[in-house]
């Protein structure tokens, strides 16, 4: 698909007790993409977003076999940092989870466990995101207020400056606005395809009319196994499986 | 038809009976400690430690004993929360994926939950013995903390568990390492902290049996942690198995005391709960 892969998945299995939830899985992501994970609940898209940032990693029972390679390194070779690989990642999850403090502090977060200490530093990584995300407008008077005042789509945006401030590479959106309404919804969607210039951008979506707005190829997954990996387009106007077929035209889901 | 009515009706009867009980015997519990503690409170109660033959019935009050029960209580509060926190977090943060460990673990704290503090005192006493501790404040201390303990795992553990797994993975995202990530749910659960102070110190305050042997009792205030401490609950039982009419009404009035000393620490934890609650999702 492309010479120059973010994320390289090869012979990836995840099991989960004797459950089998990802099987044999070989994908290459893109990078500087948006790419949509689609498919019907339970399939295992999750899962699959999950382990690009070892976040399987406390679920009891689980058993993960296969490389995972981003940038190249295998982040779960032992010898692995894991703080490191996360870092690279910003999680968008599917409601948002703002930290127990203000908005400030949500922003500054990262940045500061990750050693950024001067006030001016932060104060600057903290305008960048919010503006980044929009939100500067709407919050900066009130930065020091607790993050739970926010509307739940403005709360979004501020995990999403959140998960910026960091600095990664890749973006991993959890079904990101399926707590959202129609206008916050747009604005994220939006965001994505802005961010798309600077971030590589992975989604898990059960809407396919997110996946054809934003993203630049879809993944396909359907019991545990990648059915088809295309451009956006080719896979939902002329999907090459049956089981895309039938997906795409609603009869699976 | 008419028979689910009837059902119905019965049911709501026994509950709202059942909660009348329960609520009633709040009020009788109450107004008895204050019917028979108000006349016997006075000044010297609460701010004198007992004179000579205040057990006949002469002048003096039970501030060796507030202030014994405070420093024991407190002082286990603190000791148990100093141990308490590390078990929570550790058990739901960096055990968790290992089902059989962590339960084994609850299924320990459970047992120790149960166990009558008697026993905790029988225990403690025979520790100070082996170690030639005589009965003290840091006796009572120490055992008070052994059966506070329990309290405050199993009540940080109920509150942990109620954190959303999101929150944790939103941390451990931006890169943090499981401690950071834990000092992100301990500020989430601040609430429920001082939830688990309140019941510690609640049982704490009010225990006899693990006391009666570990701290034992005194006229004065201790000075040192290895002077013997009154606590009140030792104060009341003494004065109630005291022939004298005025003595008995002191215990009555201690139990009063009691009783506004636990009623303080709640609604203080209570005020402090709500004002730590703000940021909290």
């Amino acid at each position: 698909m492309t010479n120059n892969p973010h994320i390289s998945v090869q012979h990836l299995n995840v099991n989960i007790g004797d459950n089998p939830i990802l099987k044999d899985i070989t994908i290459n992501i893109p990078n500087k993409k948006v790419i949509s994970i689609i498919g019907p609940s339970g399939c295992g898209k999750t899962t699959l977003l999950k382990s690009f940032n070892r976040l399987l990693d406390d679920t009891a029972d689980v058993k993960i076999t296969g490389k995972v390679l981003v940038d190249g390194e295998d982040i779960y070779d032992p010898k692995a940092e894991v703080t490191h690989i996360r870092k690279k990642m910003g999680l968008l999850s599917q409601r948002p989870y703002p930290l127990p403090m203000s908005i400030y502090d949500n922003v500054a977060y990262g940045p500061r466990i990750h050693g950024t200490r001067k006030k001016a530093d932060l104060d600057e990584i903290v305008e960048t995101q919010l503006k980044a995300t929009g939100l500067w407008n709407e919050v900066k008077d009130r930065l020091h207020a607790p993050a739970t005042r926010l509307s739940i789509g403005q709360q979004q945006r501020l995990c999403l400056a959140r998960g910026l401030a960091v600095e990664p590479e890749i973006i991993l959106g959890d079904e990101s606005t399926s707590a959202l309404d129609p206008v916050s919804t747009s604005i994220i969607e939006d965001l994505f395809i802005k961010l798309k210039e600077k971030y590589t951008i992975v989604l898990v979506t059960h809407i396919l009319r997110q996946a054809r707005r934003v993203s630049d190829y879809i993944i396909f997954v359907y019991m545990g196994k990648v059915i088809e990996f295309g451009l956006t387009e080719e896979l939902l106007l002329n999907p090459q499986e049956e089981l895309t077929k039938e997906y795409v035209k609603g009869f699976i889901s | 038809m008419i028979r689910r009515k009837l059902e119905e009706n019965f049911f709501r009867v026994l509950m709202v009976l059942a909660t009348i009980a329960v609520a009633g015997s709040f009020f009788l519990i109450v107004g008895t400690i204050f019917y028979k503690g108000v006349p016997f409170m006075n000044w010297d109660m609460i701010t004198k430690i007992p004179g000579g033959g205040f057990y006949i019935g002469k002048e003096g009050g039970v501030l060796n004993a507030i202030i014994g029960s405070l420093y024991v209580a407190g002082g286990a509060t603190i000791l148990g929360l100093l141990v308490s926190i590390p078990v929570a977090i550790y058990i739901n943060m960096y055990l968790s994926g290992k089902n059989f460990i962590v339960n084994s673990l609850r299924i320990i704290f459970d047992v120790l939950f149960g166990i009558p503090s008697i026993v905790y005192g029988a225990f403690g006493f025979l520790i100070m013995v082996y170690f030639g501790i005589r009965a003290s404040l840091l006796g009572g201390i120490l055992a008070v903390t052994l059966l506070v303990i329990p309290i405050l795992v199993r009540t940080l553990d109920e509150v942990i568990r109620t954190v959303p797994r999101e929150l944790r993975d939103a941390s451990l995202s931006l890169g943090a390492t499981r401690w950071e990530m834990s000092k992100v749910i301990l500020r989430q659960i601040r609430p429920g902290i001082f939830t688990a102070i309140l019941l510690s110190f609640g049982r704490g305050i009010g225990d006899v049996a693990s006391v009666l042997f570990t701290a034992g009792f005194s006229d004065n205030i201790p000075t040192s942690l290895h002077q013997p401490a009154a606590t009140l609950p030792l104060a009341i039982f003494f004065q109630l198995g005291s022939p004298v009419e005025e003595v008995q009404g002191r215990a009555y009035a201690s139990a009063l005391i009691l009783t506004i000393v636990v009623l303080i620490i709640t609604v203080l934890s209570s005020v402090l709960s709500k004002r730590f609650s703000k940021n909290s999702i």
